[in-house]
């Protein structure tokens, strides 16, 4: 597997690597906090390292993972699926993960982290909810206490999720300032955090936010990265995949992934929904503690994202992603929300699973470009970040409107 | 408001002090406890006469911020009073554009968030603040950390940046903090968002005492001071108060000039009987 350097881009090692104490990736990045939450932040970051220098703190983390999460995940050959595009599919499997997502890596990390800062109390933001009842699972599982900010609108359309919260005993508090969806959950969020820093931890849930939030996150979910690259070269012949594709929300499950084959030659492809595409339609600036790529006006007034998945439904991207893109080392495309609905039905009807809206956006790209920008006969690993329970009553309705359209 | 702002800054921010911290230095040697009210540019069609209003009720300079979509550091008065200001059309050039045109007699210190600064560049967002008359900036989100850059743009121009100090600072970083505030430091009186509070708690204290270890710069207290009597409570260790929150409800309210004439007066009187 040999390592790439196009057009002066830097070296692998210096791509998913450790961006320092200001954690910055390139120009993106760094630490754009208030004051008050300045020295949780350096609290949060010495926490961190010294927990993943730590050969005591990973064995427990992957104990946990193991015994309770359900780790490893498998990797799934898509025969009929391969056979109808013309591209070998291999799909990642985290919708079988303990929660139903890669959600539960990251938090368990970060609750473990938790606890060794002395804190008692968790906060988290949600849009999905899984990110929501991961935490709240976690903090179950550890004894912590666990509150959530969710928007309204995303209240009502994962309301199944918001009652999983619930019945984990944590306390869900709908966020009603804003666009009430994942982005004014971030900014209660912080703003509860700032109050409440003493005891609670902000388990932020993507690789975003203020450093060291992108760089720990990606550390927590390159879990999947790992365990997907041996299990590859075990079906491969020993080869990496051709393309490794994700869906891109705020870019965990992303970059959990490409952090296993970043130094491969593999083409690494993060999709966003085509409503909430930084990359593709945002330009540099400052929100909720990072430099990034976001969706914004010419001011500088953030725009609101849209897409039916409540977990890609954000403004921005995770700075690393925002660098990642910059270099070249990988490509950041978007899918429609018809295209996904469909990708979700043929996943379904050809293989058996039912995976989140969010995973089904990866996936409706592979549809899409089998045999265009995937060349015919291609090996393609697909992150699969999430199963679809969350979302069945949602299709249904989406479904029963198409057909009177 | 030419006069007091014409002072020629010292290049690159140097030590020399700007028009804000020498009118409050002056101020604060003249024996007064500093009163710096806060309002939202635009959140009401009439928010120019309400900043003369507030001058005129005894405002020794005016922090006036410039809305941003998404405020973190803000609790829901001040959201309240962006998301008007912003629906009404408000913009960074706007506000200007109405600061150059205005006959004020005190600094102004405009409050906003980086993004607004980062998009318009730090050059031009420096040098429209200079030519609009604005004696400072306070952004709340830039850390120490990220600072270098728009400092440095700021100093050139003139304009000075009011650093805060929170009751999680440690003692080194107030210190390193307060070596690079200009105009003053703004103490952050507890761990929290800005809205009004019925007790001040006694976090404030602690911070003006760091910062006075550090620095003779003025140390204003701001965050939930919102009555006559916890300024004045305040201003017992401090050099001054921000009372943001409790003005904006009012205006929000629909006091107008008058109201906020009127609530800045007793805050006014409250402090100097002291
Ligand atoms: C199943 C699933 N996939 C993906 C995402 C998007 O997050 P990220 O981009 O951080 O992986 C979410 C977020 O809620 C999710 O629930």
């Amino acid at each position: 597997m040999s390592a790439r350097a196009v057009n002066g881009v830097p070296g692998p090692s210096t791509l998913m690597g450790d961006p320092g104490p200001e954690g910055r990736f390139g120009d993106f990045g760094g630490r754009f906090v208030p004051e008050s939450l300045v020295p949780a932040c350096l609290e949060l970051d010495a926490a961190f390292r010294e927990a993943w220098a730590d050969p005591g703190f990973h064995l427990e983390f992957e104990q946990i993972l193991t015994e309770f999460g359900g780790r490893p995940t498998p990797v799934t050959r898509c025969l009929r699926l391969s056979e109808r595009l013309g591209v070998t599919v291999l799909l990642k499997r985290e919708d079988l993960a303990h929660t139903g997502s890669h959600k539960l890596n990251n938090v368990i990390g970060q609750a473990l982290l938790t606890q060794r800062m002395g804190k008692t109390k968790m906060i988290a933001e949600t849009g999905a909810g899984q990110h929501g009842v991961a935490s709240a699972t976690a903090a179950a599982l550890l004894g912590l206490e666990c509150t959530v900010f969710m928007g309204e609108v995303d209240v009502e359309r994962q309301s199944l999720n918001v009652f999983r919260m619930e019945l984990l005993g944590a306390t869900v508090r709908p966020v009603t300032s804003g666009s009430r969806t994942l982005k004014d959950a971030v900014n209660e969020a912080m703003r509860a955090w700032v109050s409440e820093v003493a005891d609670t931890h902000y388990c932020l849930g993507s690789v975003m936010g203020p450093h060291p939030f992108p760089y720990m996150v990606r550390e927590f979910q390159s879990i999947i990265g790992r365990e997907a690259r041996g299990q590859c070269a075990a079906l491969l012949d020993g080869a990496a995949p051709d393309l490794v594709v994700a869906c891109v929300g705020g870019g965990s499950n992303a970059a959990g992934i490409f952090s296993g084959f970043v130094d491969t030659s593999s083409r690494l492809v993060g999709v966003e929904a085509a409503g909430g595409s930084a990359i593709g339609t945002g330009i540099p600036g400052v929100l909720h503690g990072m430099k990034s790529q976001l969706l914004q006006d010419e001011e500088g007034q953030i725009k609101e994202a849209h897409s039916i998945s409540a977990g890609l439904d954000y403004p921005g991207i995770g700075p690393e992603h925002a660098h990642l893109a910059a270099t070249g080392r990988a490509e950041y495309t978007r899918a429609g929300d018809d295209e996904v609905i469909d990708a979700l039905c043929i996943l379904a009807e050809t293989e058996g699973i039912i995976c989140a809206l969010e995973s089904a956006h990866a996936l409706a790209w592979v549809l899409r470009e089998a045999g265009g920008a995937i060349p015919a006969g291609s090996s393609v690993l697909v992150n699969l970040s999430g199963r679809g329970d969350k979302d069945v009553a949602q299709v249904r309705e989406l479904l029963a409107a198409r057909t009177k359209r | 408001m030419s006069g007091l702002l014409a002072t020629s800054p010292a290049p690159g921010g140097g030590l020399e002090p700007g028009a804000l911290e020498q009118h409050l230095r002056a101020r604060r040697a003249s024996g007064a406890k500093l009163l710096v009210p806060y309002l939202m540019a635009g959140m009401t069609p009439d928010w120019l006469a309400t900043l003369e209003a507030v001058v005129a009720a005894g405002a020794d300079a005016v922090e006036v911020g410039i809305p941003f979509s998404d405020p973190v550091m803000d609790g829901p008065v001040i959201q309240d009073a962006a998301l008007a200001s912003l629906a009404a059309g408000t913009t960074p050039e706007s506000v200007l554009a109405a600061l150059g045109e205005a006959d004020i007699d005190v600094p102004l210190a405009v409050m906003t968030y980086y993004n607004l600064i980062f998009r318009a560049g730090h050059r031009r967002m420096a040098r429209s603040l200079a030519a609009a008359g604005v004696a400072a900036a306070i952004v709340p989100d830039l850390s120490l950390e990220e600072l270098g850059p728009w400092a440095e743009e700021a100093g050139d121009a003139g304009v000075e940046t009011v650093l805060l100090v929170a009751p999680s600072t440690s003692e080194a970083r107030t210190a390193a903090i307060c070596a690079r505030s200009r105009g003053f430091v703004y103490a952050v009186a507890r761990m929290g968002i800005t809205g009004e509070r019925a007790d001040i708690g006694d976090a404030a204290a602690e911070v003006v005492a760091k910062i006075r270890r550090a620095t003779d710069t003025p140390a204003l207290v701001g965050v939930g001071v919102s009555t006559p009597e916890q300024a004045t409570a305040v201003c017992a260790h401090a050099d001054g108060v921000v009372v943001g929150s409790a003005l904006v409800r009012r205006l929000l309210a629909g006091e107008g000039p008058e109201g906020a004439a009127r609530f800045v007066g007793e805050l006014r009187s409250a402090i100097d009987d002291g």
